[in-house]
């Protein structure tokens, strides 16, 4: 193994991945991100370092597969067309789960910020946080022995497990905006609507982008666990590797794993210092 | 209600009392939820259009909560409230509040928006096409003093305490409301910015003459401010209306008396404004006069300087009989700049206040140009109290001889 190897994505199945996401995730939970990316004046260093970086380990990565003696299951399982399917499974399973987690979650903790939500504010947090504790493997082996196996059941253990940080950072972006500001608007005459929609959305943007950037690395990560109900994703790459023994397919499948997961988090913090509005 | 027939104040017509008011509050209460006693108490209360009325009181007695009951940011439990003659207790509090100017102490301004886009907030919502809606902001940017090149284009993070209210004052008149509620406008400003924006304030208002209901704990600050006083008590109990100097001289009760506190005639000071009290005649001269001029001109008066304006009549130097005497340079280079500036619509207080900090013990008035029109000294000031202690003494005794009158009649 002399493959330099990310740090803090998981290297592989059996490393616990979830603890490991999880561990990630509340790092930039709530708090808003990694700190780089809030300036806006950004140098390209920090724009392109991390993308050519991860540019450079994979070529490495590709050109010591390239060298090695390769046996038939290792051929058969890293076959180009194989891992191409396996790697654009793995960023469907990733993005469906994380829209379909905004769409569900930023509504809810709109709702549950308005005045006269507070009774169901507590069961709702109780919830999304059962579905941040129950394992996601738990769920998906459940799932797939009461409904089914393959991609929604998948989808649904992805979105139980990382809805949790973009409802909560709804929320705490709703409510730490400036009550002043919110009763100014008032005061002039705006209706509760436009007062949500043109200032207490946008001000709240930077903060739900940075639970929406958790989620989105969250289930990038936990993808992985996918190929376990037969869905497909890089974990197919690892598992295959693991299940045979051999070590090269499971290096590759790992790295390449925690590349996309780095580089995915990368976008997302250039989303969120692009699309936060000026002036905060 | 007897402590609401105000009289006018001093140099307004007394038909404020005659026209319908801007606003009129008629039994006005609000009670909220949990609490026994009301905030605000059946109140009644006229307010006359151009003029502006400081509510001011303890702190919990409601006045707050009286002044958003007016854009019903507050729904009142009963009462009625009139504005412009028309009764607004029932109107979609929304459009009603685009009627309203609302400016408050955290003024908050729209942090994720230009400067200019808060000002284009209300004439917005109102349709206003671009065009209209970008000269309204640059004209009102310039009339709160907030040059529209430098700052229509900035965040509220980038202006200083002060500005953000400039910008917040701007704001609120941006649609030009007939009627503007301020809670404590300048109560989170320091205290020489918060007189310069007070001074500002009352100028521009001498242009735009709006309906303002000014919240304030600040005594000093309602006296200032204030064309009349409201002086709340608890339940927002109006325990005096009145002209600011009528509730100097002559306090309804214990309660307004303790409200204002000692020191009744030096508040007095505040009242007057310099541009009403007769002005001290100090020597005067040209900056290019002759020296032996400028000299006889001194031995003339019993002052100790001379004061020499340049070209634009604007004060350019003091000069004393010593420093006239040396004649080894030009007059422009001797004695001290002019100090101790005031202009027409200071108050009193500030005239003295700088007064106290200058070397011949007067304050020079300019006005907005910086042209000369006089000068303040102490005996201008001391002159100015005896004729307000003489005013009051004489009012008070007038009103004991109505009453007087009136008790013989009646026997």
């Amino acid at each position: 193994m002399v493959l330099p190897s990310p740090p803090v994505v998981p290297a592989d199945a059996n490393d616990d991945p979830v603890a490991t996401v999880h561990a990630i995730a509340t790092q930039s939970f709530v708090a808003g991100g990694t700190d780089i990316f809030r300036g806006r004046g950004r140098s390209a260093l920090d724009l392109l370092g991390l993308p050519i970086g991860l540019a450079i380990i994979c070529a490495l990565l590709f050109a010591w597969v390239g060298s090695q003696e390769l046996d038939s299951i290792e051929q058969r399982l890293l076959a180009t067309d194989k891992l191409v399917l396996a790697f654009s499974r793995h960023l469907v399973l990733a993005f469906v789960s994380t829209v379909l987690v905004i769409l569900i979650a930023v509504p809810i903790g709109i709702l549950l910020t308005r005045p006269g939500a507070r009774a169901i504010t507590p069961p709702v947090i109780a919830l999304a946080n059962m579905g941040q504790a129950i394992p996601s493997i738990g769920v998906l082996v459940l799932l797939a022995l009461v409904w089914s196996f393959g991609f929604w059941p998948s989808i649904i253990a992805l979105v139980a497990y990382s809805a949790l940080p973009v409802l909560r950072n709804t929320m705490v972006g709703l409510q730490q905006v400036d009550a002043f500001v919110i009763e100014a608007g008032r005061g002039m005459g705006m209706t509760k609507r436009s007062v949500l929609r043109k200032i207490e959305l946008p001000l709240a943007v930077p903060v739900i982008l940075a639970g929406i950037r958790t989620a989105l690395v969250i289930n990038v990560g936990t993808a992985t666990l996918a190929t376990f109900v037969n869905a497909g994703g890089l974990g197919d790459i690892i598992n295959g590797g693991l299940v045979t023994n051999r070590q090269t397919v499971t290096i590759v499948g790992s790295v390449v794993t925690a590349s996309l997961a780095l580089f995915i988090d990368h976008l997302g913090g250039v989303a969120e210092s692009r699309l936060s509005p000026k002036g905060i | 209600m007897s402590t609401t027939t105000a009289t006018t104040p001093a140099g307004s017509t007394s038909s404020a009392s005659k026209v319908d008011p801007m606003i009129r509050l008629q039994d006005l209460s609000k009670v909220f939820a949990g609490q026994a006693r009301p905030a605000v108490d059946h109140l009644d209360m006229d307010i006359p259009a151009g003029e502006i009325i400081v509510l001011v009181g303890p702190s919990g007695c409601g006045k707050t909560t009286t002044m958003r009951l007016i854009n019903r940011l507050i729904e009142p439990t009963s009462g009625r409230i009139i504005l412009e003659g028309e009764d607004v207790t029932r109107v979609d509090p929304d459009k009603l509040r685009r009627r309203i100017g609302y400016v408050i102490q955290q003024v908050g301004l729209f942090p994720h928006q230009t400067i200019s886009d808060n000002i284009a907030t209300v004439p917005r919502m109102l349709g206003w096409d671009e065009k209209r809606i970008r000269a309204r902001t640059d004209e009102l940017l310039a009339m709160v003093g907030l040059d529209p090149a430098t700052y229509r284009g900035r965040y509220p993070k980038h202006l200083s305490g002060g500005q953000r209210q400039r910008a917040g004052v701007a704001r609120a008149l941006s649609a030009d409301p007939p009627v503007m509620l301020m809670d404590e406008p300048f109560g989170a400003i320091d205290p020489i910015t918060r007189d310069r924006l007070q001074n500002e304030f009352l100028r521009l208002q001498e242009t735009i003459r709006k309906t303002i209901i000014f919240v304030t704990h600040d005594i000093d600050e309602a006296i200032k401010m204030g064309d009349r006083i409201a002086i709340l008590g608890e339940g927002s109990k109006i325990a005096q209306y009145d002209t600011p100097e009528r509730i100097l001289t002559a306090p309804a009760d214990d309660f307004v008396a303790d409200f204002i506190g000692s020191g009744a005639s030096l508040k007095r000071l505040n009242l007057t404004r310099v541009r009403d009290i007769e002005l001290s005649d100090w020597p005067i001269a040209r900056v290019d006069s002759a020296r032996d001029e400028v000299l006889a001109l001194l031995r003339a008066s019993d002052k100790g300087a001379v004061l020499l304006l340049d070209e634009g009549r604007r004060p350019a130097r003091w000069v004393s009989g010593r420093e006239l005497q040396r004649d080894d340079q030009p007059l422009t280079e001797i004695g001290l700049p002019p100090e101790a500036l005031v202009q027409p619509n200071a108050t009193l207080a500030d005239a003295l206040n700088e007064m106290l900090k200058s070397r011949y013990g007067c304050a020079t008035v300019v006005d907005a140009a910086g042209v000369y029109q006089g000068n303040v000294d102490f005996a201008t000031v001391s002159a100015a109290i005896q004729e307000m202690r003489r005013d009051a003494r004489d009012r008070s005794r007038t009103e004991a001889d109505e009453a007087h009158a009136a008790r013989t009649a009646q026997s």
